[in-house]
């Protein structure tokens, strides 16, 4: 089936099979290789991308979901080489370890900010509850999305 | 406690002491990261793998004729296929053996029945599905206890002469000694613990790419492991009668997305890929989904312990006896120093001057995946610390004396150190009374024990558990420890650039903990170098010196160690150097980081820069060209990282659940290289210790079907769980470590249990509640509080 789609504000179009998921055409058709696998179940969120702008797990969706809609991956978040804030926020506060669940944790704060730019500690925490870290316990990602959002408070990017 | 000195070096170089923001950090936060799963090679295929419904079964048959016919599968590999070559069986860690796929029998659910090799993962898994395996249900044995009963089914049929399920006995420390303490003892207590069987769940899974050349023999394997050079010597002990020798064979960990040990062994699939790939001459792809990696991997834990603590009336500590039961699994696949088959469970005394202990683990067989790996832990750490924490805790209630007061009075002191614990171990330094006053200051002990006395006078339900650690890592010295013989050593090779620039590599491979930058800083520290100018590189072991790995919090005691011995190779030739371009007497020179001054007149300098320069273009005659310096470092002792954490809970007594109200941790790991770094490895081990005394375990029912085998019913804490930790240091330099260093990875996830458990016997000890195991769930709470008369 062919899928249409835009990824990173790039329009992209593959042939593929109907049980393919999403999380594969990003990372084997696309070859954007940021957004990660850790389960099967859609418990662990390494998976999560932006579609149309609303965070959802890509190991859950099939490709052919994605037809006609927008996709956002790690890798857009990056603009004209300058660093989202919420990138810097998890380098400035340590808020990353293996860097594994980072791209779907960083998705997620992306998300979170975007809709609650000023969140709570408690509202951080409940928003990245459906992103596993196995290596930071969470403190420094909570901090990270706080920096985060102190800076775009200040109109950083 | 020695004050914390600040900083040597400027923030610019970067040495020891400063939080330098991570040198990896950059590639992680943009997707560039480069996991196993991220390589992929023009024509590669893709291996999936069938595994066993049954814990215990003899396979009658495997028709494979219907995965054949799914177009793009290319082949169905059996044992049988290994069989030709002599590789369905490898070794462990351990001299055990295991499958690596079976010819007769299954032993577990989910162990490996055959492999398909396909064009896509999609297709491989099309050709599992189609793959017809017979089965014949055998006797299933799930409990070590029934394991060892005579007449129970004797599991390891391979083994010619074995007639039970008894793996091997062992024991340390003086039994006499202690059965005298015990005998003479005005109090004892004695309590069954359980440490379950738990899983490290890295949130990546495990893999590899194989990829044999026929043309030039050489096999490359990216895969996730901790020890790449390890691995490269297993596969060339096990492959090198089918021509793979270890000049052949090169090893790369990529970034690994988190190992804590579970990354350490061998697995079956492993093996296949590169089987595959040397039979294909193709790149094989085999990465194992979730399911796969908690149900067959290696487990950690899973000891059936009983303790029993012996003490004067008036609450001096005298004697400790523990047996245990470790359940391996079908097959010793633990990864121990090969002396060690308990690990270093005899640290069990703790951090408690005991004068008598003997301690006993018998290893059984039973119908479950082999292990057992440490859980983010130093070789049964955790177990020795839980079972001795919960034991003081236990002697402190049955005494009536507060658990504080208890361990203060029973604490090995500063003075004592160097101590020889009663089972043989040579503490290097300590100030655990400093450390436990530290933690009780920050919570607020007091007005805490005033506040529960008064909840509990209104019937509410809230408790204080402290945990006071002594950790033991950076294995080790060459005369106890090896893994398959290889000394564990560590290495670093360090060459400077004519620019004064330098790349460095390393035996370890990090996983997250950040080797590129702390091991930079070691470096700038010694050499003045700023660390910005250091590359750092690992786990290829085409590149990198021989190591032994990272586990068991040895990347600093032992890789760190070699950076700095390495490093002062290279400043005693800078210093020849230096002494040539001053022209003054080598000795006449004095060092500050970054640059040689001519004593006494400190305008006459060269800075490392240019003595690196002069290496290459003006080096004295006589000396070799260059400024290089590799270093294989044997540690003369271990290192004893200590800590004391304080848990503060309240339970919910309709629910049943615990809640960590606050949970305070006071660390010490000698000198810190990178703060930041450290905070950040003690947040994620306090987590790792959250984890299984709230949430994780991975049982069986009897049959041996898996329960807690997929992320739906083993619950990994999210955010919303995890506590707001609360961490503090004191700082007690390790006198053996070139740098004052210990490790400090693992610490949390050895002491943080304990302190919950505790905290939660600490909530119903007047109830009568004496001990509860791991993980304390809300239904093993709300059982206990129904059985001991609290209702809603």
């Amino acid at each position: 089936m062919r899928v249409n789609l835009t990824i990173n504000g790039e329009r992209r179009e593959a042939d593929v099979e109907p049980r393919l998921l999403l999380v594969h055409l990003i990372r084997e058709v696309l070859r954007l290789t940021g957004t990660h696998i850790g389960c099967d179940t859609t418990h662990c969120g390494a998976c999560t991308v932006l579609l149309d702008g609303r965070p959802v797990k890509s190991c859950t969706l099939f490709a052919v979901q994605a037809d006609g809609r927008s996709v956002m991956t790690v890798e857009g978040l990056e603009q004209d080489g300058k660093l989202h804030p919420v990138q810097d926020g998890f380098m400035q506060e340590h808020g990353l370890q293996c860097g594994y669940c980072t791209p779907g944790m960083l998705m997620t704060s992306y998300a979170l900010l975007r809709s609650h730019p000023q969140p709570s500690e408690d509202e951080i925490r409940r928003a990245i509850s459906g992103n596993l870290c196995r290596c930071t316990g969470y403190v420094n990602i909570v901090k990270s999305i706080q920096h985060a959002a102190a800076r775009l408070a200040d109109g950083g990017a | 406690m020695a004050p914390e000195a600040s900083p040597r070096t400027s923030p610019e170089v970067g040495g020891m002491g400063h939080s330098i923001k991570r040198k990896e950090d950059p590639r992680f936060i943009r997707g560039q990261g480069t996991y196993v799963d991220d390589v992929s090679l023009p024509g590669m295929l893709h291996l999936d793998i069938v595994r066993s419904p049954y814990a215990h079964a003899k396979i009658t048959k495997i028709d494979t004729a219907k995965a054949l016919a799914v177009p793009g599968v290319l082949a169905v590999i059996t044992g049988h296929d290994l069989a030709k070559y002599n590789l369905h069986w490898m070794p462990t860690l351990m001299s055990d053996t295991q499958m690596v796929l079976p010819v007769d029998k299954v032993m577990y659910q989910a162990q490996e029945v055959a492999a398909v090799l396909a064009t896509d993962r999609y297709t491989a898994a099309d050709g599992v599905d189609a793959v017809e395996v017979q089965y014949e249900p055998l006797p299933v044995v799930v409990d070590p206890r029934k394991a060892l009963e005579p007449g129970a089914p004797v599991l390891r049929t391979d083994k010619k002469d074995k007639r039970d399920n008894h793996i091997w006995h062992w024991e340390w420390g003086d039994r006499a000694a202690t059965d005298r303490a015990f005998r003479e003892a005005a109090v004892t207590v004695k309590e069954d613990i359980y440490l379950p069987r738990i899983h490290v769940a890295s949130i990546e899974t495990c893999g590899c790419v194989a990829s044999f050349d026929k043309v030039t023999g050489k096999l490359t394997v990216w895969m996730t492991t901790q020890a790449p050079h390890v691995i490269r010597t297993v596969f060339a002990l096990v492959a090198g009668h089918v021509g793979l020798e270890e000049h052949k064979i090169r090893i790369v960990s990529p970034d690994i997305g988190g190992g804590f040990g579970g990354k350490v062994p061998v697995y079956p699939g492993y093996v296949i890929a590169v089987a595959a790939s040397v039979l294909t001459g193709k790149p094989v792809k085999w990465i194992e989904d979730r399911m796969e990696n908690l149900q067959a991997d290696s487990f950690a834990r899973d000891y059936h312990i009983t303790a029993e603590l012996a003490a004067t009336k008036d609450g001096k500590l005298t004697a400790l006896r523990i047996k245990t039961l470790a359940d391996h699994g079908y097959a010793d696949a633990a990864a121990n120093p090969s002396k060690f088959p308990a690990g270093l469970f005899h640290i069990c005394t703790g951090s408690y001057d005991l004068k008598a202990a003997h301690v006993e683990v018998d290893g059984a067989y039973t119908n479950k995946p082999p292990g057992g790996i440490a859980y983010r832990c130093s070789f049964r750490v955790t177990e020795a610390v839980h079972t001795i924490e919960r034991m003081a805790d236990l002697m402190a209630h049955q005494l009536g004396m507060d658990p504080a007061e208890f361990r203060l009075k029973n604490f090995v002191q500063p003075e004592q150190f160097p101590y020889k614990s009663a089972l043989g171990w040579e503490y290097d330094s300590g100030n655990y009374a400093g450390a436990l006053r530290k933690a009780m200051d920050r919570v607020g002990y007091g007005v805490l024990r005033r506040e529960q006395a008064e909840k509990r006078a209104r019937g509410e339900l809230m408790g204080i558990g402290i945990s006071s650690f002594t950790e033991i890592v950076g294995a080790g010295p060459s005369k106890h420890f090896d893994i398959l013989g290889l000394k564990m050593f560590d290495s670093c090779e360090i060459r400077i650039h004519p620019t004064g620039r330098a790349i460095a590599r390393f035996g370890t491979k990090s996983q997250g903990q950040g080797h590129e930058t702390t091991y930079a800083q070691i470096l700038a520290e010694e050499l003045g170098i700023p660390a910005a100018h250091i590359q750092v590189e690992e786990g290829d072991t085409d590149t990198a010196p021989y190591g032994l790995g990272t586990y068991a919090s040895r990347s600093t005691p032992v890789a760190g160690a070699a950076a700095a011995v390495a490093a002062r190779k290279i400043r005693d030739k800078a210093r020849q150097i230096a002494a040539h371009l001053l022209e003054a007497a080598p000795e006449d020179l004095v060092w500050e980081p970054g640059k040689f001054s001519v004593k006494g007149a400190p305008g006459r300098s060269k800075t490392i820069q240019e003595i690196a320069f002069a290496a290459y273009t003006n080096h004295p005659q006589g000396m070799e060209a260059g400024l290089e310096a590799v270093s294989y470092y044997d540690p003369p002792n271990l290192t004893y990282p200590f800590g004391s954490y304080i848990a503060v809970v309240d339970i919910d007594k309709g629910t049943g659940e615990v809640k960590v109200r606050r949970f305070v941790a006071v660390d010490d790991c000698g000198n810190i290289i990178n703060p930041m770094i450290v905070d950040g490895q003690i947040h994620g081990g306090l987590t790792m210790g959250l984890a299984p005394a709230l949430y994780e375990e991975i049982s069986y029912d009897d049959a041996g079907n898996v329960r807690g085998g997929s992320f739906v019913d083993y619950l990994l804490p999210t955010a919303v769980e995890t506590p707001r930790w609360e961490t503090d240091k004191t700082v007690t330099p390790s006198p053996h470590h070139p740098l004052g260093a210990k490790g400090v990875g693992e610490s949390a996830t050895v002491g943080a249990p304990a302190a919950i458990a505790n905290a939660v016997v600490d909530a119903l000890w007047h109830l009568g509640v004496r001990h509860v195991d791991i993980p304390i769930t809300p239904a093993k709470v709300w059982k206990l509080l129904r059985t001991h008369g609290v209702s809603e």
